[in-house]
């Protein structure tokens, strides 16, 4: 990894890293030559290890006084809201957390879109991602239904519900999923255990997802190749785990404004009725941070496609460094593919809007229309530009665009020029 | 700094778009009378919540449970704040099924303080038969589990009207200007002068409103108050902490030609 040998000062020391090499590991993490104009955009990553050590902390408080019961579960949420101390903050900073945990990981996400991050040799790095983030998924949609609210019931029987769709053995797989014929108290205390377990394996593959980093080390803002160590590059402690830290505080204000004056905004008003399987709620709508995948779900008149489509728009993604063939990785390079990224980002934002609103009329239109446009933005749209698109000149090495400030399309038209 | 700038736009942009999908459709605005309890330093009315109290003991109770709620919480900080005293003597007032005893039986005694507050009915199916087929809802977390929340709980018990021309409504049933479909279950309930108020307030309905909903806010979240108070601390301690790593950061990054 690191050029140099590491050796230790301490004679002990030296021992144990024969042993085991954690102090090499240790001076690995702190010398990891990262490159120097990584922007704030970079920052999402320690951002979501962050997260995910809270959901962990907080989510192992709660179980301690949470009862995985149909007939209990609702009722020992508000023991944990009323009677255990400072319950009612675990229990908000874990709620509020998943939805700033999703809203760190669509910006990481955008960010490796915009600088081309999953291209070669990264591929590793974005498909382990793309796992985690499925992971993320399925493991805050379980944590939804613990609560037992109207919401939690009836999201989990739509969701459930889809695994029907299967055909010849859909009825038996969700029959199986829910442990009897309706989503009850076996459904619960599955999704109990596995939203305790998903979590770890997500840990794991962060693990990997940091692994696979450092063998390529950072993308950064122009997409180039750089040496490292070089000028070009800044030792991982401090300058990293400062401007990482710094980032961190202002996410946590942010963070701590929902908690603390409107920790229920990103909810749903219904799941505070406990679940009950003869009313249905009005509207059944996901966690907002599910929206654009359930717009894509109602948008396809044929369940079974419609699932089809869900899980494609997610698969996609996954072979994303496949699609993209072209060669350059920044957007800055890439006048064409930057204006299409900003219509996807459009796209999916009202995705996420259609999605919350009833599928019918205008708004099952407009979601039809935007489903169509994300595939058409990677399946069609992303290999034509690689092979039409007229990218820009890119710099040798970093030093170029920096001087005088952060890089931008047009100091490098000028270098250009000169 | 101006990418820096731009995630705080994003930030903005994101929030706003979440907030916007999440409020749906209202046929009629909500009436907004004001809660002492809202904001960054918002508290509740101590008097006001006794006497919210007293509304809801004496009218709403007698069809709505509040099963979450213990009487030790009316003397809880933040909450209504009666002395433990008065506390006890309100929990003695009910009657509570205990046991079995040592000989087998069950045995009614007087409340106490850690008892939960007693439903008026023994089941859901009683409450639902006894309100012409609509359960009453509980009312520990009523504020939270509506759209609108203390508004709209505020606004439908205002909303009470003579249905306009062309609408018959079944008997039984209510037209409420705020209620979704306009039509609600329950006659209206608070009509002017319904409780009398022990520190002389007066008992119109507006009022009597106002303070059973501030109470039903505090009993949907008990430690609102607590909340509020850490929160705003919180937050002075992340921004000042924030400032103080925006300047080490900056010292440490000016020994390198580029910028943060």
């Amino acid at each position: 990894m690191s050029d140099h040998e590491y050796t230790p000062k301490s004679k002990l020391g030296k021992w144990f890293n024969d042993r085991l090499p954690l102090l090499t590991l240790s001076n690995h993490l702190q010398e990891y030559p990262t490159p120097k104009n990584l922007n704030y955009w970079w920052t999402f990553g320690g951002i979501l290890t962050f997260c995910l050590i809270t959901q962990i902390v907080t989510g192992l408080i709660l179980a301690m006084h949470y009862v995985a019961s149909a007939d209990l579960a609702f009722g020992s949420v508000e023991h944990i809201m009323r009677d255990v101390n400072y319950g009612w903050l675990m229990r908000y900073v874990h709620a509020n957390g998943a939805s700033m945990f999703f809203l760190a990981v669509y910006i990481h996400i955008f960010r490796s879109l915009y600088y081309g991050s999953y291209k070669s040799p990264r591929e590793v790095i974005w498909i382990i991602g793309m796992i985690i983030y499925f992971l993320m998924m399925a493991t805050a949609f379980m944590g939804y239904v613990l609560p037992w609210g109207q919401m939690s019931f009836w999201g989990a029987t739509v969701i459930t519900n889809l695994f029907s769709a299967i055909p010849f053995v859909g009825e038996s797989v969700t029959n199986w999923l829910w442990g009897g014929y309706a989503v009850d108290n076996p459904t619960l205390t599955r999704f109990y255990s596995l939203h305790y377990l998903f979590p770890f394996l997500i840990f794991g593959l962060v693990i990997l997802h940091i692994w696979a980093l450092h063998v390529p080390g950072n993308n950064n803002p122009i997409g180039i190749d750089i040496k490292k160590p070089s000028k070009d590059t800044v030792p991982f402690h401090p300058y990293i785990v400062i401007k990482d830290l710094f980032a961190l505080l202002i996410f946590l204000i942010v963070f701590a404004f929902f908690v603390f004056y409107s920790p229920n905004i990103l909810g749903h008003a219904d799941n505070y009725i406990e679940a009950n399987p003869l009313v249905t709620p009005a509207h059944i709508v996901p966690e907002w941070y599910l929206l654009p995948f359930y717009a894509i779900l109602r948008s396809i008149p044929d369940k079974l496609f419609g699932v089809i489509a869900m899980f494609a728009a997610i698969f996609v993604l996954v072979i994303l460094p496949w699609l993209d063939t072209s060669k350059v990785r920044s957007a800055i390079f890439r006048p064409l593919y930057k204006q299409f990224y900003w219509f996807l980002v459009a796209d999916v934002l009202i995705l996420g809007y259609v999605g919350a609103m009833p599928a019918e009329g205008l708004y099952l239109l407009v979601a039809r229309v935007a489903t169509a446009y994300y595939f058409l933005h990677f399946l069609v749209i992303l290999p034509v530009l690689g092979a039409k698109e007229k990218t820009l000149d890119i710099p040798l090495s970093l030093t170029e665009p920096i001087l005088g400030g952060s890089p931008n399309e047009a100091m490098v038209k000028k270098n250009k020029e000169i | 700094m101006k990418n820096f700038f731009k995630f705080i736009i994003f930030f903005v942009i994101f929030s706003f778009f979440s907030f916007n999908s999440i409020a749906a459709e209202q046929s009629h605005k909500l009436l907004e009378p004001g809660w002492s309890f809202k904001g960054f330093f918002g508290k509740f009315d101590r008097a006001q919540l006794q006497r919210g109290y007293q509304v809801y003991t004496e009218v709403c109770a007698a069809c709505h449970s509040m099963k979450y709620l213990s009487y030790r919480n009316l003397s809880q900080p933040g909450g209504p704040e009666f002395s433990e005293q008065q506390a006890k003597i309100i929990a003695s007032q009910f009657e509570i099924t205990d046991g079995p005893n040592s000989d087998g039986e069950m045995f009614t005694r007087p409340g106490r303080l850690s008892d939960k507050f007693v439903g008026p009915y023994t089941n859901e199916q009683a409450a639902t038969a006894a309100n012409g087929g609509a359960y009453p809802p509980d009312m520990s977390v009523l504020v939270k589990a509506r759209k609108g929340g203390a508004d709209y709980i505020y606004s439908v018990l205002m909303g009470y009207e003579d249905p306009p021309s062309g609408i018959t409504l079944d008997d039984g049933v209510y037209y409420n200007k705020y209620m979704p479909g306009n039509k609600i279950k329950m006659s209206q309930p608070l009509m002017p002068g319904a409780v009398e108020y022990i520190d002389g307030t007066e008992t119109s309905e507006e009022q009597m409103a106002k303070d059973v909903v501030a109470f039903l806010a505090w009993a949907a979240e008990p430690h609102l108050e607590a909340r509020h108070k850490i929160g705003f601390r919180a937050i002075i301690y992340l921004f000042i902490i924030t400032v103080l790593v925006y300047f080490s950061m900056k010292k440490l990054w000016s020994r390198i030609e580029s910028k943060v």
